[in-house]
């Protein structure tokens, strides 16, 4: 029988509740944000006592499909004052369904200036007090709750970053390697820090595999949707080839690789930092080329990145981080952005945010552009110990433009935008500009069509049909993040027909439903008209829809294009 | 004559080159170029012809960069 675990802070309690009837259909983004606009007052301070911080696994999850592991993560936003919605892999969310939790809300603040953890098994959560680890980095954590509960244990864990309640602190998320996946977007590892709480474990030891309604029809389903991911060139080769870092040099060749704080749109380094590049250190060095951030992944665009002598130094190395240390700061060194990488693992502060935001600190001077020292100095002297100016960098792109006077300033909502210019890849734009979410390419993945051959090319500099196709998109994402699948599900689904019928037939296999296409995408209008209408009660009108002025101003080389969208334009979006 | 810059990436470049500068007698099209290159066109993922994207039988002119790229995706 599937409950909801609620705990308080505020009096240190905990109870279990059933799950009310207008959740039951609900999964993943799709309950964490049902429950965030129905509980959350919408207009309160995101560390105050009147956040929820909400963890859904998607409604496939726990089950044998492939790529079903994503847990959502939900609350209002301390980085953008609107609803968010962070998805990662890992292994909780597979071990939240087993166990039959539907999802686990931590509402109010302690009393006392102390840390928690809280343990979740099947009958319960417990809460305990925390001193030893509190300071520590979440390789640490997640070492030392391994070595206490087995390796098996699921963990999800803030490093110094949340603890300080930076606003782009994330929760790190132990992977089946022991290593960190990460709620990215958005601060969630602040709210979490507010609410005292260093890492939850997770143990689903003893309970069974899940119940389906009907194992038959599941597997048959299950069979046709895995073959789809397979035979598409994307999802079942390319990427667990050259990772998502493959992205580099074909968006410096279409003139969309934000360069040098989004002045330029390709970077002259470009083939250094590509994935191309990346594969080959990597076979070079012994480390892996493929590995999956959840069990049953068979896409495996991860990888294991080792140094010059073969040492382990991070995994999960994506086209974004590499985009925003590389090109975005002039770096041409991926060692360095690797050690980068692993650096923000560890502090626990979001890999894009961090970034973008980067460019921004060369931009006023901080350090030069070019310069990786600077960058690990700062993360490592700075952001990882609290320093005052570790605070400012840590809060995020749009605080360090403010506090250094700079007006070449790349947010959306105050959530720094990523890796893909919006004025040559135009799509994307329009994504950046209306997800409920602040600037996120996930929200509504306009590349794919624009620049990558996969569904129907919708060319990247022209207005035309830009906004119709954000809108399909983010109604389709906001319904797959609602099933724990991996958003790269959308390659195979855009272009094989069979794809997304079996995915609708493993979630009526599973609960004994009748779901139409037409439900499914209903359900993603619901989710994101919603996710809208916090973000008005919050105060985010759709004034906050917009591109930040320079993309009006400043032409990007080498097509000269401008962001030349009006905000009736723009606007338009909503109208579904 | 004409000279054009031809770019292969991800698995194109494997046993072929980067970045070449190559030589064709007009009127060239990158059909060609895949043919002689020994890509099939139902490899191809993107090709673009000066950051554009553009179709196989586009006439190439003199000083074209040409970028050839198989299916490829991140995100």
């Amino acid at each position: 029988m599937d409950k909801i675990f609620r705990v308080n802070m505020t009096n240190l309690t905990t109870t279990t509740e059933e799950v009310p009837a207008e959740w039951v259909g609900l999964g993943g983004r799709a309950l964490t944000s049902t429950i965030v606009a129905s509980e959350v007052i919408p207009t309160c301070h995101a560390l105050g006592p009147n956040n929820k911080l909400v963890f859904a696994p998607g409604l496939l999850s726990g089950t044998a499909a492939a790529q079903s592991g994503r847990m959502s993560c939900g609350a209002k936003s301390p980085l953008t004052g609107g609803i968010k919605e962070s998805n990662s892999g890992g292994t909780t969310a597979q071990q939240f369904a087993r166990m039959e939790i539907k999802a686990l809300i931590i509402e109010g603040l302690p009393k006392e200036d102390k840390f928690y953890s809280l343990h979740v098994t099947k009958d319960g959560v417990t809460i305990a007090e925390e001193s030893e680890l509190i300071g520590k980095g979440n390789f640490a954590v997640i070492e030392d709750q391994m070595a206490k509960k087995g390796d098996k244990i699921g963990v999800m864990t803030i490093g110094i970053a949340g603890e300080l309640k930076m606003a782009a602190a994330n929760i790190s998320v132990k992977d089946p390697d022991g290593k960190i996946r990460s709620h990215g977007r958005g601060g969630m590892g602040a709210v979490m820090g507010s609410k005292k709480i260093k890492f939850i474990t997770v143990d689903a030891e003893g309970c069974g595999p899940l119940q389906l309604a009907d194992p038959d029809k599941f597997k048959k389903a299950s069979r046709v949707f895995a073959k789809s991911m397979l035979d598409h060139p994307v999802s079942g080769k390319a990427m667990g080839t050259y990772g998502t870092n493959v992205l580099v040099n074909i968006l410096n060749e279409a003139g969309g690789l934000p360069t040098h704080n989004f002045r330029y749109g390709q970077f002259d380094d470009h083939d250094k930092i590509s994935g191309e590049t990346m594969h080959d250190t990597i076979i070079e060095r012994g480390g892996k080329v493929k590995h999956g951030c959840h069990k049953g992944c068979i896409i495996q665009c991860s990888q294991v990145y080792n140094d010059k002598d073969g040492n382990y130094v991070t995994s999960g190395f994506e086209y974004e981080t590499i985009w925003g240390m590389g090109a975005n700061c002039c770096i041409s060194d991926l060692d360095a952005i690797a050690e980068a990488d692993s650096l923000m693992d560890d502090i626990g502060i979001d890999s894009i945010e961090t970034v973008v935001m980067f460019g921004v600190a060369m931009e006023a001077g901080i350090i030069e552009f070019g310069d990786a020292q600077g960058i690990l100095r700062l993360l490592r002297e700075d952001i990882g110990k609290g320093t005052p100016l570790g605070r400012i960098l840590g809060s995020g792109t749009g605080i360090v433009g403010k506090v250094y006077g700079v007006t070449r300033v790349p947010v959306v909502k105050n959530q720094g935008i990523p890796a893909y210019d919006p004025r040559s890849v135009k799509g994307i734009g329009i994504t950046y500009a209306t997800s409920t979410m602040g600037a996120d390419h996930t929200a509504g993945y306009t590349i794919a069509t624009n620049l990558l051959g996969v569904g129907e090319f919708v060319d990247p500099l022209s207005k035309v049909g830009q906004v119709e196709l954000s809108r399909n998109l983010q109604i389709a994402s906001a319904a797959i993040d609602s099933t724990g699948m991996c958003i790269f599900i959308a390659f195979p689904a855009l272009d094989i027909p069979e794809c997304l019928p079996a995915l609708i037939d493993m979630i009526n296999a599973r609960f004994g439903c009748e779901l139409s296409g037409d439900d499914v995408t209903a359900l993603g209008k619901s989710v994101l008209k919603l996710e809208r209408q916090f973000n008005l009660d919050a105060g985010l009108s759709s004034k906050e829809d917009r591109l930040p002025e320079f993309f009006k101003s400043d032409p990007v080389s080498p097509h000269n294009a401008v962001w030349d969208f009006s905000d009736a334009e723009i606007d338009e979006f909503w109208n579904f | 004559m004409i000279s054009v810059t031809v770019k292969l990436f991800a698995q194109f470049r494997n046993d072929r080159f980067k970045i070449e500068q190559r030589d064709y007698v007009e009127p060239a099209t990158t059909r060609q170029i895949l043919e002689e290159l020994k890509i099939s066109a139902d490899e191809l993922g993107v090709l673009m012809i000066n950051n554009r994207h553009a179709e196989l039988d586009q006439r190439l002119t003199e000083g074209d960069s040409v970028g050839i790229f198989p299916l490829v995706g991140g995100g």
